[in-house]
């Protein structure tokens, strides 16, 4: 089995003129959990949505958990999973209903006994049979969580897992990501805005702008290179393209 | 306090079958949820069927005083009127059941998981069977009191012209919902609208022979002109023309395929140009 859970090699994606992601080339260690740090447009998104197969890029290979995703992606499906602002459950299905669909098509096992735990896991058997519709921006991040955790995936990415989120749910958010990939072993790819979010979850950052990988290292590694006291000020830096050191292992 | 569990002891690692029933069961749950949570989509269901065959049942009362064809055949619009619905709701069928997936966001949902287009438009198909069913069967079932007419007494040519309508409109339907995924939701009208050019050709209340000469080969490339001729001659003269079921069978087949092919090629532009993370309301 690879010891990678993510290899991309030359990928990109251009819409007509539009580059959004560049020859990106980068591995994710199995059992790590790696940051995409960019700003809006950097290719974040884009580039979780070529690793899940929902988009089809223009150049480059792409590995997933040891699947090549361009001609085999149904292999490796069932082993990751993923959440994002950007897709919702059905509004009208209750949330028990939506966790019921979902763990069919992911083949688990015994849907009702897995719902069930993670009803009592992540908090929200309280709100099982209310539609999904209905629920507060939080119950519905700690709902599509659930769902993201249904077949117990070895890879999984979340775009932005705190967006809108409470100082004290997204603490809870992240808590539970940590312990979950601490009892899996799962490596975790996280697209995200929040340095804090980053800095206290994340082994390795991938510094994204317009479409190309600029800088990667521990978030530790970034903050002591960039000579600065915060990833988001190192961030700040990258995003204002002030002079900073040679990146490490640019492409 | 947040706790975890720890992995299941036979984690699932499945592999990536080409079809699985599970999936496609999966699909028609979502869409069974959705049509029991809302009793008014289940009357409004039942309603415009029924509606529809009270107007044409009464009409036909009034046309059977008035002319002796129509007293020989009797029942023929209402026989007309219930199967084109049947065309009609299977064709809506496929393509608000699309259309909920589009409207609820989900489609990155969906396609991030193992389920393949193709199982979707099985579970489409399988869901506008039902829908069709859950609205058409009350109106047949009405028409025996109300007019005194069955069309269950057609016997089994009864379940052929009904499958072969299912199978129509359900492909254009699939056409349909691809031209949505294509265009997105501006296209969306067209659900509803698509299945009524079919309906001038396909002869429902008038014999093909009336449409212009030019214009009856166009009519006979239509599964559905085959149905209603067929059907005519079953209320009329009590028989089943086989070769007309053989000509319908043949080009559900063709336009079967066609429409899974539209639906296939446009959901493979989609994954292409990005719309299965943007679309949506």
């Amino acid at each position: 089995m690879s010891q990678y859970a993510i290899r991309v090699d030359g990928l990109a994606k251009h819409f007509g003129k539009i580059v959004a992601v560049d020859s990106l080339t980068f591995d994710v260690r199995e059992g790590e959990i790696v940051a995409l740090l960019g700003g809006n447009g950097a290719g974040k998104t884009t580039t979780i949505s070529m690793l899940l197969g929902l988009l089809i890029p223009t150049a480059g290979s792409l590995e997933v958990l040891g699947v090549d995703m361009l001609r085999h992606r149904y292999d490796a499906l069932p082993r990751l999973n993923f959440s994002s602002p950007y897709v919702d459950l059905p509004k009208r299905l209750t949330v028990y209903e939506n966790l019921m669909v979902y763990a069919r098509l992911y083949g688990v096992a015994d849907p009702r006994a897995r719902v069930a735990d993670l009803g009592r896991d992540l908090a929200i058997d309280s709100f099982m049979k209310r539609p999904y519709g209905e629920l507060s921006s939080g119950q519905k991040t700690r709902v599509s969580l659930a769902k993201s955790l249904l077949n117990e995936p070895d890879l999984l990415m979340l775009d932005e897992p705190t967006a809108s989120l409470d100082p004290d749910t997204a603490d809870w958010v992240r808590t539970y990501l940590k312990t979950y990939q601490d009892a899996h072993g799962a490596t975790i790819l996280l697209a995200s805005h929040n340095m804090h979010e980053v800095e206290r979850l994340c082994d390795n950052v991938l510094m994204m702008k317009e479409g190309r990988i600029v800088d990667r290292d521990s978030p530790k590694a970034l903050v002591s290179r960039y000579g600065r006291a915060t990833l988001e000020e190192v961030f700040l830096d990258i995003a204002r393209g002030r002079p900073g050191p040679e990146p490490v292992a640019a492409q | 306090m947040v706790s975890v569990r720890p992995p299941a002891r036979s984690p699932i690692r499945q592999p990536g079958f080409l079809f699985s029933g599970r999936r496609v069961s999966a699909m028609v749950l979502r869409y069974f949820y959705l049509l029991r949570g809302s009793l008014p989509r289940i009357v409004e269901l039942c309603y415009w069927p029924t509606m529809q065959m009270m107007i044409w049942g009464f009409l036909s009362q009034f046309l059977y005083q008035q002319s002796e064809w129509f007293l020989r055949a009797g029942g023929i619009l209402i026989a007309a009127v219930l199967l084109w619905d049947i065309m009609f709701r299977s064709n809506i069928g496929v393509a608000i059941s699309f259309l909920e997936e589009m409207w609820s966001r989900n489609l990155g949902q969906l396609f991030a998981s193992p389920l393949r287009p193709y199982e979707w438009a099985i579970s489409l198909l399988a869901i506008s069977g039902l829908r069709t069913l859950i609205g058409v069967l009350p109106a047949a079932l009405l028409a025996i009191p109300l007019y005194h007419y069955s069309i269950f007494d057609m016997g089994l040519p009864l379940v052929a012209f009904f499958t072969n309508l299912l199978i129509f409109g359900s492909a254009v339907g699939l056409a349909v919902s691809g031209l949505v995924l294509r265009f997105g939701l501006g296209a969306e009208s067209l659900a509803w609208a698509a299945i009524f050019a079919v309906a001038p050709l396909s002869g429902i209340y008038y014999p093909v022979s009336v449409l212009p000469d030019w214009l009856q080969p166009v009519a006979f490339a239509l599964p559905s002109a085959h149905v209603f001729e067929g059907m005519r001659a079953a209320v009329i003269d009590g028989v089943f023309l086989t070769e007309r079921f053989l000509w319908s069978v043949g080009l559900n087949v063709i336009y079967l395929a066609l429409g899974m092919a539209a639906f296939l090629f446009a959901f493979h532009v989609a994954r292409r140009r990005g719309q299965l993370l943007q679309m949506g309301e």
